[in-house]
């Protein structure tokens, strides 16, 4: 095979290594991507190409397939028909290097605290972090709390610190700042632009147009299942291509 | 034959006089079915999340066999382990036969699938929640069944209690495999049957108020850990 990385491997490969000797997972290529239920096409034929880093925001109206996406890229489900390769490696394989923060976060009947100890603990890292991951979402003071008592934008912070613990290569977010306050919607996009800046790979779903408008480098625009419209979010936000990113940002209802 | 109120009357100064055979009775009762119920959850509480968690061929089948051996008549199960532990059964060089151990056995048996149909339903619902989550993780499947262990600890603790009042309760498997035999195997419910065929109401009478207020117990207790974890969300 000639894409094999051209990395020399050290003579003794030590687990801190690992992910250095790990051929990346970008750029990412979809094509001919299909989901059907009951007759009716959710997903329909998804032609796509990630670059390595930076941001890219999807947008869409309801329905469009955005979450249905972004757990196929993620390897949660099989596609009907089509192809995901995290540069040659299969979704399902990719899945371990990547984290995704759901659109409704699922957190186990623990403390806030014990929520990151499993996760560190389960995936072989270091429990020691816990403590600055809960301070860097701001959750520290709540540590002790059962996190099924979490408010809406906390269980937020919540999954997306345990999202950050598991050093992902690829941060899928799937509306992560829905319910939040303002002030809480910057601190998300903060520590997500923080994680950008470290080298992830950063996937994120919103349909708040200022907001990506502020985390954008580029836009793929859903619609009916499908890409309307992939740019450059200079390009995307002043002079939307498709009719229908156009009538979505006019504010007019798309269906 | 005395009349219902006197035998109660009786019934009730014996519970109160602190017998020594009375409560060897009931104490031999708790070890037996205590015992059998924290064996049966070591079995049955694995077995119930692996089958939570998996999807194979012949899973229905399974849960079908699974929730049919709920219903396990106590006399059937007492007269496997019976032949199993006779000095000529294949168990039979334990010499646990006529002893508190066969008896143990034997309810263990009979409670194993209650267990493990019980905590499988309540951590299929479980793990329905979480599973998404789980696979995105990329857990083990021992991992994943920990942790729906831990999380599901509080509704798991019905399912115990769900095994111990069938084994507490039962008579059937404990009578063959214990013998009734006085200060060896004499259990509530096999002194219950004894002293009723005898005669002896009020003796028969006081076990089975012992063995309703120990059933009411251990509900209550159980229900309060259960309100007392619900209020601190953790179920
Ligand atoms: N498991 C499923 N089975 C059948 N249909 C599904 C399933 N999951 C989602 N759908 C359908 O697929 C379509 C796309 O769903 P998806 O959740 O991807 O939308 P979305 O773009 O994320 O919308 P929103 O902005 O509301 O979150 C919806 O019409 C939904 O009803
Ligand atoms: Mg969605």
């Amino acid at each position: 095979m000639s894409d094999l990385p051209i990395t020399a491997v050290p003579p003794v490969a030590r687990p801190r290594d690992e992910a250095v000797m790990k051929r990346p997972l970008l750029p990412l290529r979809v094509s001919g991507l299909r989901l059907a239920s009951g007759g009716a096409a959710l997903l329909d034929g998804v032609e796509l190409s990630l670059a390595p880093g930076g941001c890219t925001v999807i947008m869409g109206p309801n329905g469009a397939g955005k979450s249905l996406l972004l757990k196929m890229l993620h390897g949660l489900l099989v596609p009907g028909g089509g192809e995901v390769s995290w540069n040659g490696t299969p979704a399902a394989q990719a899945t371990a290097r990547q984290a995704l923060v759901f659109q409704k976060p699922v957190l186990l009947r623990r403390s806030v605290a014990a929520n990151l100890d499993f996760v560190l603990k389960a995936r072989g890292r270091d429990r020691a972090r816990r403590d600055a991951l809960l301070r860097e979402v701001g959750l520290l003071h709540k540590a002790r709390q059962p996190a099924r008592l979490l408010s809406g934008g906390e269980a937020q912070r919540l999954a997306l610190a345990r999202a950050l613990a598991t050093d992902p290569e690829v941060m899928f977010l799937d509306e992560p700042t829905a319910s939040l306050d303002p002030a809480s919607v910057l601190v998300i996009e903060r520590i997500v632009a923080a994680a950008r800046d470290r080298g992830t790979r950063i996937i994120f779903v919103t349909h708040d147009v200022g907001q990506a408008r502020r985390m954008a480098d580029e836009v793929i625009f859903l619609h009916r299942g499908r890409v309307a419209e992939h740019s450059r979010a200079d390009v995307f936000f002043p002079e939307p291509r498709s009719p229908a990113a156009r009538d979505y940002l006019a504010g007019r209802i798309v269906l | 034959m005395q009349s219902i109120g006197e035998a109660f009357h009786l019934a009730l100064s014996l519970v109160l006089s602190g017998e020594a055979d009375l409560y060897e009775i009931v104490g031999l009762s708790l070890q037996v079915s205590l015992s059998a119920t924290l064996l049966a959850c070591a079995l049955g509480l694995p077995i119930g999340a692996l089958i939570a968690v998996s999807r194979f061929r012949g899973r229905g089948l399974v849960l079908i066999v699974m929730n049919a051996l709920m219903g396990l008549p106590p006399v059937v199960v007492g007269l496997l382990v019976y032949l199993y532990l006779s000095r000529s059964g294949p168990l039979g060089f334990l010499g646990l036969l006529y002893t508190p151990g066969a008896m143990i056995f034997a309810q263990t048996i009979l409670i194993v699938p209650i267990v493990a149909a019980l905590s499988r339903q309540v951590l299929e619902d479980l793990h329905a929640e979480y599973a998404e989550q789980f696979r995105s993780l990329c857990l083990t499947r021992w991992q994943s069944i920990g942790a729906l262990l831990w999380d599901g600890r509080y509704a798991l603790l019905t399912v115990g209690l769900a095994g111990f009042g069938r084994a507490v309760a039962e008579v059937g498997a404990v009578i063959i495999v214990g013998g009734n035999i006085d200060h060896l195997t004499r259990v509530m419910t096999t002194a219950i049957a004894l002293e009723t065929s005898k005669g002896d109401l009020p003796l028969a009478l006081a076990l089975g108020i012992i063995l309703l207020v120990l059933a009411l117990g251990v509900n209550a207790g159980v229900q309060s850990l259960r309100m007392t974890a619900a209020r601190q969300a953790h179920v």
